[in-house]
């Protein structure tokens, strides 16, 4: 007995040390691309392993949870086997860009299709460029828009849109739905609100101001909070007209995008990338619209959706010759491959390459047809957010406040935190 | 006098030798553990305390600025307040409870040991678990008010309470039964033949003899309370925020240790460096705190 104890326990020591040895060889390189899109995971995996059968190289795809993409960063950054690929938006530029290859002629960077995602730091590096590009705003089913009498085609402002809200909202027992889902303020929702919405305030003091904003390229250190009244608004008219009362927002629990799918709700706050899990939960292609966030700002009959993106592709300027040549390789093979262009571009929706697939993705080509409308376009300057998780859960706070007792007070506070809070924050990152 | 021919005696050559040369073959991994894990990591840290850094490979050294700020951080000082409020009344409570819970068992009642094993099972789930079950329970009845934990800080600081109670009175219980039960029987027996009523048993003859378990009670609810983490971060998260005149806000239920964490991940590269500099203040509080705890309650502590 004790002899088999032993010989148990050698094993288990052999084997621990085996287990520390057997790092993977690293001669001809490898890839490790550290996913800032939950969504995309399974997707991303799929092509990493069509490769690696093709080429034999090693293709490794870790995905960050929703919300944690700069902690997971930071520690994998630290170990010998960093990753070659990571996301470096506009607003990670002060911290991540000493670590990023400048891109500038390399292989990808001449593959891209438009220069317009490039992001480059103050000694002019190309520290990161877009590899898809997307938008949101305020999707709408049109079946039951038709089942309440309204289509789809009556809202071309505020008013209008208020006036369908309320409408279905007054008759929300006899159609059985409500008029937006619900607007839960925990972490795997509120972005929704103090990121995505809170876009239509800073878009249109850029539009007002573009020097201020560098005409795109930065953000400006103070705001004048000249629309926050619009943002209220619009979101007031959400919350009003939803499925969950306004004050049970806080605790959140709620699935939106379940909500919408089941009909409960005619619109839902998001972007293109819900596109296909809406088409996999049954929804029609031909039922679903994006319309722009309408929020009774003057001349917002001309107005799109907001277009843009916060994924970009960095790579790493400290692994070793062979995993950025690698890395280089592989993402050239992404965006040329017909096959896993076509993968990616599902998941992702568009890729700004000249050989990636087409997109059939429905919101993004509304998205276009407004811009070939004449329609102005809703840049994403909500990427300038500085610091931004501290920036926005302290909106969070102060809309939960707001909610539990919409007080002008409250709103106040609201108005504190995403303005005031922008200066704090800003001069904080640069000061 | 060593005994050189006893061969069987404890301190005899033939025993001490072979465990002599041995000694540092069984002492090894739990040596190299503990430099690997603690010893290295705290040094590391404490030197990282004073630079700027991003990742904790790359950095540059900027001196006792890290601490001049986490001492001047407004947050830090709230934290400091919220936290030791939290650890004096976690403190008091659960070791009330478990002592009562403990004394309870060990009157011989019936089914005294499914009600142990039942006390005990909380501690078994982890904290972020813990956290959001209770986070559901507490919603579950405020909800019934359209009203939440996260939007009242008194509500959150009494919920951390409620929650850590729930999750360790069963453990202190356990450590306070094992001292009951070694409370020698002739002293018990003699106290009663002299006419000792039950409150003073408990007090003249039964605290002073469980003082070990006391003392090691108090230690462990003490630094657990300061170092609490997981239960904060999932039940509360910091919420509610109050919102200051320039935008930012102090988060009025964030422990110690989860002002350093935000600290660390919330703000710009500088801040890494705060957090370190936080985190070693931490430290040294908690490990003062307990030092000063032990060396008091020890004294209370009798020879059986």
């Amino acid at each position: 007995m004790k002899k088999l104890l032993a010989v148990l326990m050698a094993l288990v020591m052999v084997l621990g040390l085996a287990a520390c040895g057997s790092e993977p060889s690293a001669e001809g390189g490898s890839v490790y691309w550290l996913n800032f899109k939950p969504e995309s995971d399974e997707a991303l995996k799929e092509i990493a392993a069509i490769y690696t059968e093709k080429t034999g190289v090693e293709v490794k795809i870790e995905t960050a949870a929703s919300g944690t993409y700069s902690e997971t960063l930071t520690a994998e950054m630290d170990k010998s086997n960093a990753p070659t690929i990571f996301v470096v938006s506009p607003n990670g530029v002060p911290t991540w860009g000493d670590y990023c290859l400048d891109l500038t002629d390399t292989a990808i960077a001449k593959e891209l299709s438009t220069d317009a995602y490039n992001v480059y730091d103050e000694d002019g590096k190309l520290v990161s460029i877009g590899y898809c590009y997307e938008c949101y705003g305020i999707i709408v089913n049109n079946a039951l828009l038709k089942e309440a009498g309204h289509d789809v085609s009556e809202i071309t402002n505020f008013e209008t849109l208020k006036a369908v809200a309320e409408d279905i909202t007054a008759r929300s027992e006899e159609l059985g739905f409500a008029a937006f889902t619900s607007a839960g303020m925990d972490g795997s929702s509120s972005w929704r609100f103090t990121g995505h919405l809170i876009n239509l305030e800073y878009v249109h003091e850029y539009r007002d101001d573009p020097e201020a904003w560098g005409n795109g390229a930065y953000g400006p250190a103070t705001l004048t909070g000249a629309y926050m009244d619009n943002y209220k608004a619009l979101y007031d008219l959400m919350v009003e007209n939803s499925t969950v009362d306004r004050k049970e927002l806080a605790n959140g629990g709620f699935d939106a995008a379940a909500e919408f799918a089941n009909g409960e709700a005619a619109f839902y706050c998001n972007g293109n990338w819900e596109y296909q899990g809406l088409l996999d939960k049954g929804m029609n292609a031909e039922d679903l619209y994006m319309i722009p966030y309408y929020s009774g700002v003057e001349g917002e009959e001309k107005a799109g959706l907001n277009c843009g993106t916060e994924n970009y592709w960095a790579i790493n300027g400290e692994a070793s010759e062979a995993d950025i040549q690698a890395t280089m390789d592989f993402l050239v093979w992404l965006v040329t491959d017909a096959e896993a262009s076509e993968k990616a571009v599902t998941t992702f929706g568009v890729m700004p390459y000249k050989s990636a697939a087409e997109s059939t993705n429905r919101f993004l080509a509304q998205a276009n047809a407004y811009l070939a409308d004449g329609c102005y376009n809703f840049a994403w300057v909500t990427n300038y957010q500085p610091n931004v998780d501290a920036y926005r859960a302290t909106a969070v706070s102060a809309m939960n406040d707001y909610n539990a007792d919409p007080s002008d007070a409250n709103w106040e506070k609201v108005v504190t935190a995403y303005i005031d809070g922008w200066a704090t924050q800003y001069a904080a990152v640069n000061g | 006098m060593r005994i050189k021919h006893d061969s069987t005696a404890v301190n005899s050559d033939m025993i001490r030798r072979p465990i002599q040369r041995w000694a540092p073959f069984f002492i090894f991994p739990m040596v190299a553990a503990f430099i690997i894990g603690f010893i290295w990591p705290f040094l590391h840290g404490l030197f990282l305390s004073f630079c700027k850094f991003q990742t904790t490979s790359k950095w540059e050294w900027v001196g006792i600025n890290n601490y001049v700020k986490a001492l001047n951080d407004e947050s830090f000082v709230y934290s400091f307040g919220f936290t030791a409020a939290f650890a004096i009344v976690s403190l008091v409570l659960i070791n009330v409870f478990a002592f009562a819970v403990a004394y309870a068992l060990t009157q011989k009642i019936k089914g005294s040991n499914i009600f142990r094993t039942v006390f005990f099972m909380p501690n078994l789930i982890g904290g972020i678990v813990l956290g959001y079950i209770w986070s559901m329970i507490f919603d579950g009845f405020l909800g019934y008010y359209q009203t939440s934990i996260l939007t009242n800080t008194t509500w959150g600081f009494w919920g951390l309470i409620i929650l850590t109670c729930w999750q360790q009175i069963g453990y202190m219980m356990i450590i306070y039964i094992a001292g009951l039960q070694a409370v020698p029987e002739d002293m018990l027996e003699a106290a009663k033949i002299d006419g000792a009523n039950g409150w003073q048993t408990l007090f003249k003859v039964t605290i002073p003899n469980v003082m070990p378990s006391i003392t090691i009670c108090t230690f462990l609810s003490l630094t657990n309370g300061f170092k609490l983490f997981d239960q904060n971060l999932a039940l509360t998260g910091g919420l509610p925020y109050s919102i200051n005149p320039d935008g930012t806000s102090v988060h009025t239920t964030e422990m110690l240790a989860l002002n350093i964490y935000n600290t660390f991940y919330g703000e710009n590269t500088a801040s890494r460096g705060v957090a370190q500099a936080k985190a070693v203040l931490f430290f040294i509080l908690v490990a003062t705190l307990a030092i000063a705890q032990l060396t008091a309650t020890r004294k209370k502590e009798v020879q059986q």
